[in-house]
């Protein structure tokens, strides 16, 4: 039982390298569209909550790019991409990648979905080119937690195997 | 196989044969003979599905008696499950700040200008 329709909803793919997550907005296509495209309102959501958000560029048409960076206590953390398809108010397509890791690539796809009545459904796919590059990915959330959660499955992992 | 633990948790948890194992193992322990039970494969099959199990460090069996009962290592699932949780959690914070922005947008915001498309992107962003 869900106390709410609304939650983010994540999938994981066991089979696929990808992390697919679906979220409805009470708010019309146009808006929603409008808060992944314009600088100003982007940076109001996307970074974290404790975390300085910094748009060098976000250049939304087909064939443009963005890069942003993230900083908190002194450290920034840069994330740069392409986007490859700019539909409004129906599709973007981008790639994704953390500085951190420049090797690493994630193929974005967002998909903008009109319910009607004012609302919106975001299905976001991301696909990387490995089981490895997916779990650093999800992983690289930035979130000291994440991190530890993982080296504790690690430890957890290598006390069984022992 | 994947060599990082995380991957081979997922990979292992990949098959729907063995998620039906590590479900019925959440409610208790169980023989080979029993996990075999339901399925129509052979004991052969159900083995080998329990190896990738263990090899993911899923499933343990103890080694005391004939009856070597395989135990599900909950600490693992659940770390992998939790791992999961906290990542659709960040992502649902961030679309509640969306919420907000969303909210305080006004109702008559202009549409998207149209995308002007070059099959070719030109070089240099214009400003």
């Amino acid at each position: 039982m869900t106390t709410s329709t609304r939650e983010t909803e994540i999938i994981i793919d066991p089979t696929v390298p990808l992390v697919r997550m679906i979220r409805d907005f009470d708010a019309p296509v146009e808006k929603v569209f409008r808060a992944h495209t314009d600088p100003k309102l982007f940076a109001r959501w996307m970074g974290p909550r404790n975390y300085e958000m910094r748009i060098d560029h976000l250049d939304c048409r087909t064939g443009g790019s963005y890069h942003y960076v993230m900083i908190s206590e002194g450290n920034e953390y840069g994330f740069y991409g392409s986007f490859h398809e700019m539909r409004p108010n129906e599709l973007i397509v981008q790639t994704f990648t953390f500085e951190g890791m420049p090797d690493g690539v994630a193929l974005e796809r967002l998909v903008f979905e009109d319910l009607g009545a004012g609302r919106t459904r975001l299905t976001t796919t991301s696909l990387v080119d490995s089981f490895e590059g997916r779990d650093g990915f999800v992983a690289s959330g930035m979130e000291v937690g994440v991190r530890e959660g993982y080296q504790k499955l690690d430890e957890v992992l290598a006390e069984l195997s022992a | 196989m994947a060599a990082d633990p995380l991957s081979r948790v997922f990979s292992a948890l990949a098959d729907p044969t063995r998620r039906d194992m590590v479900a019925r193992l959440a409610v208790a322990d169980a023989t080979v003979n029993e996990l075999a039970e339901p399925y129509d494969v052979s004991l052969q099959a159900v083995s080998k599905h329990l190896k990738v199990l263990q090899d993911a460090g899923l499933v343990s069996r103890s080694r005391e008696a004939q009856r070597r009962p395989v135990h599900l290592e909950a600490e693992v699932f659940d770390l992998m499950t939790k791992w999961i949780e906290r990542y659709r959690r960040q992502a649902e914070e961030r679309y509640r700040r969306l919420d907000d922005v969303l909210r305080s947008m006004p109702d008559d915001v202009e549409p998207a200008p149209e995308t002007p498309r070059s099959p070719r992107p030109p070089t240099g962003a214009p400003k």
